[in-house]
C-alpha cells in the first residue's frame, strides 16, 4: 500500500494502540526549555517518577534569556532558570545554558547540532516545533502534561492527524523568500485552514529551498493550524547533515542517508486534501492585521471590513482599530518604529546574510530601533566570522546575544505600546512583542529595508538587477 | 487531574474567532514555576478595558466561556487552560478549538465542546439572558435555557478519562512492558 511520508515515520512509532484509543507513539528527541518544563518535572517528582531516557533529551534556554549584557529580566524568570538547571541535574538531562557555546533558540540548535534527523518523532512544548519537520521528521509542539509524560515513558498518547499536501510550484520571483511562501499559505488558508491535519510540503520551489529556507517554512505551519510541517529529505537535506556533531558519521551516515530516502511520499500516496500555491506569482508578503493568516503582498492595499459579513467583518475591524491602520491605502510607507531580525523563524546565518544584504552601505534610519538577534550562540560565532555583525553595527543596529528575544517580549526586549515593528519572527497578535504592540511579520529582506527606510518599504526596490 | 461530568452555569460571551493565546494569558506572565494564580492574568490586556466581559459581576462565578471559531490558536502554553480554571471557567463552547489547546484542556479537566455555527447561534442567543446552560458530558448534550439539546461529540477515549478518572500517564505507564520491548527493537 502506497503511504506519505508522514504515514511512514507515524507507523514506524507506534509502540501499541487498544482499540478506540489513542495511539502510544515512541520519541525519538525530546527538546526541553525553561518556560513549559517546570511543572512538568513538580509532575514527576510528586509520582515519584525519574526522567526515563535522559540520553534522549536536551534542554537549552532561550525564551527569557537576557539578550544583551543585561541581568535576567526579574527575579521570577531568574528562579525560572535556576529550577531548569537544577532538574537537568537532579535527572541527568544535557543542558546548554546561559553561555554554552551550543546554546540557542531550540528550534534553532537542534538541527544545526545534527540532533534533528530525518524520520524521527520530535516534541517539544513549544508550538514551533513544527521547524524540525523540514528534515522530515514528525515534528510538534505539546503542552506541560505531555511534557511530564515524554519525560516519564518517552511517549505520547496521539491521534493521528489527517494529511495536507502544500505544493508550493514555480520559480520565486526577486525578493521573494522561503518565509513569503509560508506567510502566502497563511493568508490562503487561514488561521486555522490547517487544524487537525499535519501538512507535507512539495513541489518544486520546496525542493529549490535550502535548509534554513525549509525550516522557516515549516515553522510557521502552526500559524496555520498545523499540528507539524514536513519535507521529505533529500540530497539538500544530507549534505545539512553531513557534517553536524550528533549527525551519524562514515558508514553509518551512508546507512542513515539509504533509509532516508526511502522515506519519501510513494507514487500515487493519498492526502485528506490538497493546496497549491503559485510561487511564481507571489510577491515580498508583510501582514497587516493581528493573526499570521491577515498577509497580502506589500504593494497591496489593507482590505475592507465592509467588503465582509459577520464574524469575519468583526474580526478584521476589530484588527484594523488595533493596528490603526486605514482600509483600502497601501502598507507602502507606513513609519515603522522597531525592526526586530530573529526568532525560530528568521535567525540563521542565511537569514542574517539576507539582512545584511540591505543594510550593507547603508543607515537605520533615524527614530528606527533595529535589533538583529541571532539564533544561536553559534550563529553569532558564524556571522561575526564572516564580518555580518560590523554590516549591522554600522549601519546603526544592535547585534544581540542568541534568544528567542522580541519574538515574545519576554526577557524584557519588547516594542512599546502603540508601536508599529516590522519583525521576522512568527506571531503577529495583540501585545504579543509587548502590551500594545503593532507587528507586521515579514522576511528579512523586507524588515532590513523598513529598517534602512524607516517606512514598510518593497525591498525590490533596494536590489540591484 | 480534575474530573468532569457535568457543568450548570451562565455562559460568559466572548464570540471573537481566532483567539489565540496569547490573549488568554500573554507571554510575559509564562515565568512562573507553577500552575496557581494565573486566572488574576487570565485576558490581562483586554481586562484593562472596564467594559470588558470579564471585569462584569456575571462573569466572577461563570463557569462556561463561549467562543467564536478556532479557539485556543498560537502557542502550546498549559497555562492558557490553567488560567482558565484557576479564573473558574470549566468549559469553553466553540465552533472550532486548535489542537493543542484542545489536548490541553482535556488533560486538566476543562472541557472544549465544539458546536456547529447553527446551534452555536442559538446558545449564543438563549445565553444572552443570563440564565444557566447545562453541559452534560456523560450524555454528550448542552441543555440551552428553553430546554433546546444540542449534541456534541468528544474523543471518545479523552471522555472516558474525564467521566471516569482515568489518567493517562497512568494509562501510558501500565504498557511499560511494550514500550521497553519498543526501545530494545531500535
Amino acid at each position: 500500500m502506497t503511504q506519505t511520508l508522514f504515514d511512514k515515520v507515524w507507523q514506524r512509532h507506534v509502540v501499541h494502540q487498544e482499540p478506540d484509543c489513542p495511539a502510544i507513539l515512541f520519541i525519538d528527541l525530546h527538546l526541553i526549555h525553561e518556560v513549559t518544563s517546570p511543572q512538568a518535572f513538580t509532575g514527576l517528582s510528586t509520582r515519584g517518577l525519574k526522567v526515563r531516557r535522559p540520553d534522549r533529551t536536551v534542554a537549552t534556554m532561550d525564551h527569557s534569556t537576557p539578550t544583551s549584557k543585561l541581568a535576567v529580566v526579574d527575579a521570577q524568570a531568574q528562579k525560572q532558570l535556576d529550577t531548569l538547571v537544577t532538574n537537568c541535574k537532579a535527572h541527568g538531562v544535557r543542558l546548554y545554558e546561559l553561555g554554552n557555546e551550543r546554546q540557542g533558540i531550540v528550534h534553532v540548535i537542534g538541527p544545526e547540532l545534527g540532533l534533528t534527523q530525518p524520520g524521527m518523532t520530535i516534541v517539544c512544548g513549544d508550538s514551533h516545533t513544527a521547524t524540525h519537520g523540514a528534515f522530515g521528521s514528525l515534528a510538534f509542539g505539546i503542552g506541560t502534561s505531555e511534557v511530564e509524560h515524554v519525560l516519564a515513558t518517552q511517549c505520547l498518547l496521539q491521534k493521528k492527524a489527517k494529511s495536507l499536501e502544500v505544493r508550493f510550484e514555480g520559480r520565486a520571483g526577486k525578493g521573494v523568500t522561503a518565509k513569503d511562501l509560508i506567510l502566502a499559505l497563511c493568508a490562503k488558508i487561514g488561521v486555522g485552514g490547517a487544524t487537525g491535519h499535519v501538512i507535507e510540503y512539495r513541489g518544486d520551489a520546496v525542493r529549490a529551498l535550502s535548509m534554513e529556507g525549509r525550516m522557516t517554512v515549516c515553522n510557521m505551519s502552526i500559524e496555520a493550524g498545523a499540528r507539524a510541517g514536513m519535507v521529505a529529505p533529500d540530497d539538500t537535506t544530507f549534505a545539512y547533515l553531513a557534517d553536524k556533531e550528533f549527525a551519524p558519521k562514515g558508514r553509518a551516515f551512508d546507512e542513515a542517508v539509504t533509509s532516508w530516502r526511502a522515506l519519501a511520499t510513494d507514487d500515487g500516496a493519498l492526502f485528506d486534501r490538497s493546496v497549491s500555491v503559485d510561487v511564481s506569482a507571489l510577491e515580498p508578503m508583510i501582514t497587516f492585521g493581528t493573526n499570521p493568516g491577515m498577509g497580502m503582498p506589500i504593494t497591496a492595499p489593507v482590505p475592507d471590513p465592509e467588503a465582509l459579513v459577520g464574524s469575519e467583518r468583526a474580526a478584521l475591524e476589530k484588527a484594523l482599530a488595533y493596528m490603526a491602520l486605514k482600509p483600502g491605502k497601501p502598507l507602502l510607507g507606513q513609519k515603522v518604529d522597531v525592526v526586530f531580525i530573529g526568532s525560530c523563524t528568521n535567525s540563521r546565518l542565511s537569514d542574517l546574510r539576507q539582512a545584511a544584504s540591505v543594510m550593507a552601505d547603508r543607515k537605520v534610519a533615524q527614530g528606527v530601533r533595529t535589533l538583529v538577534v541571532p539564533g544561536s550562540a553559534a550563529v553569532k560565532k558564524a556571522a561575526e566570522a564572516e564580518g555580518l555583525d560590523r554590516i549591522f553595527r554600522d549601519a546603526g543596529a544592535e547585534w544581540r546575544d542568541a534568544g528567542c528575544s522580541m519574538c515574545i517580549g519576554m526577557n524584557g526586549d519588547q516594542v512599546g505600546p502603540g508601536q508599529y515593528a516590522v519583525s521576522t519572527s512568527n506571531r503577529n497578535f495583540e501585545g504579543r512583542q509587548g502590551p500594545g504592540s503593532r507587528t507586521f511579520l515579514a522576511s528579512p529582506l523586507t524588515a532590513a529595508a523598513a529598517a534602512v527606510t524607516g517606512v514598510v518599504t518593497d525591498v525590490r526596490t533596494l536590489m540591484g538587477s | 487531574m480534575a474530573g468532569f461530568k457535568q457543568v450548570t452555569s451562565p455562559a460568559v460571551l466572548l464570540t471573537v474567532n481566532d483567539i489565540d493565546t496569547d490573549q488568554i494569558i500573554p507571554a510575559r506572565f509564562l515565568t512562573t514555576t507553577t500552575k496557581v494564580g494565573l486566572g488574576q492574568k487570565l485576558f490581562n490586556d483586554w481586562r484593562v478595558d472596564p467594559g470588558f466581559v470579564l471585569n462584569q459581576p456575571a462573569a466572577r462565578n461563570a463557569k462556561i466561556l463561549v467562543a467564536g471559531h478556532n479557539f485556543g490558536c498560537g502557542s502550546s502554553r498549559e497555562h492558557a487552560p490553567w488560567a482558565l480554571l484557576d479564573f473558574g471557567f470549566r468549559a469553553v463552547v466553540a465552533t472550532s478549538f486548535a489542537d493543542i489547546f484542545t489536548n490541553n484542556a482535556l488533560k486538566n479537566g476543562l472541557l472544549p465542546v465544539t458546536l456547529p455555527p447553527e446551534p452555536h447561534a442559538r446558545l449564543v442567543e438563549q445565553a444572552r439572558s443570563g440564565e444557566p446552560i447545562t453541559i452534560d458530558l456523560e450524555r454528550l448534550m448542552v441543555i440551552l435555557p428553553r430546554r433546546d439539546e444540542l449534541l456534541f461529540v468528544v474523543d471518545a477515549f479523552a471522555r472516558r478519562c474525564l467521566l471516569d478518572g482515568v489518567d493517562e500517564l497512568g494509562y501510558i505507564l501500565s504498557f511499560h512492558d511494550r514500550i521497553a520491548a519498543y526501545e530494545a527493537r531500535q
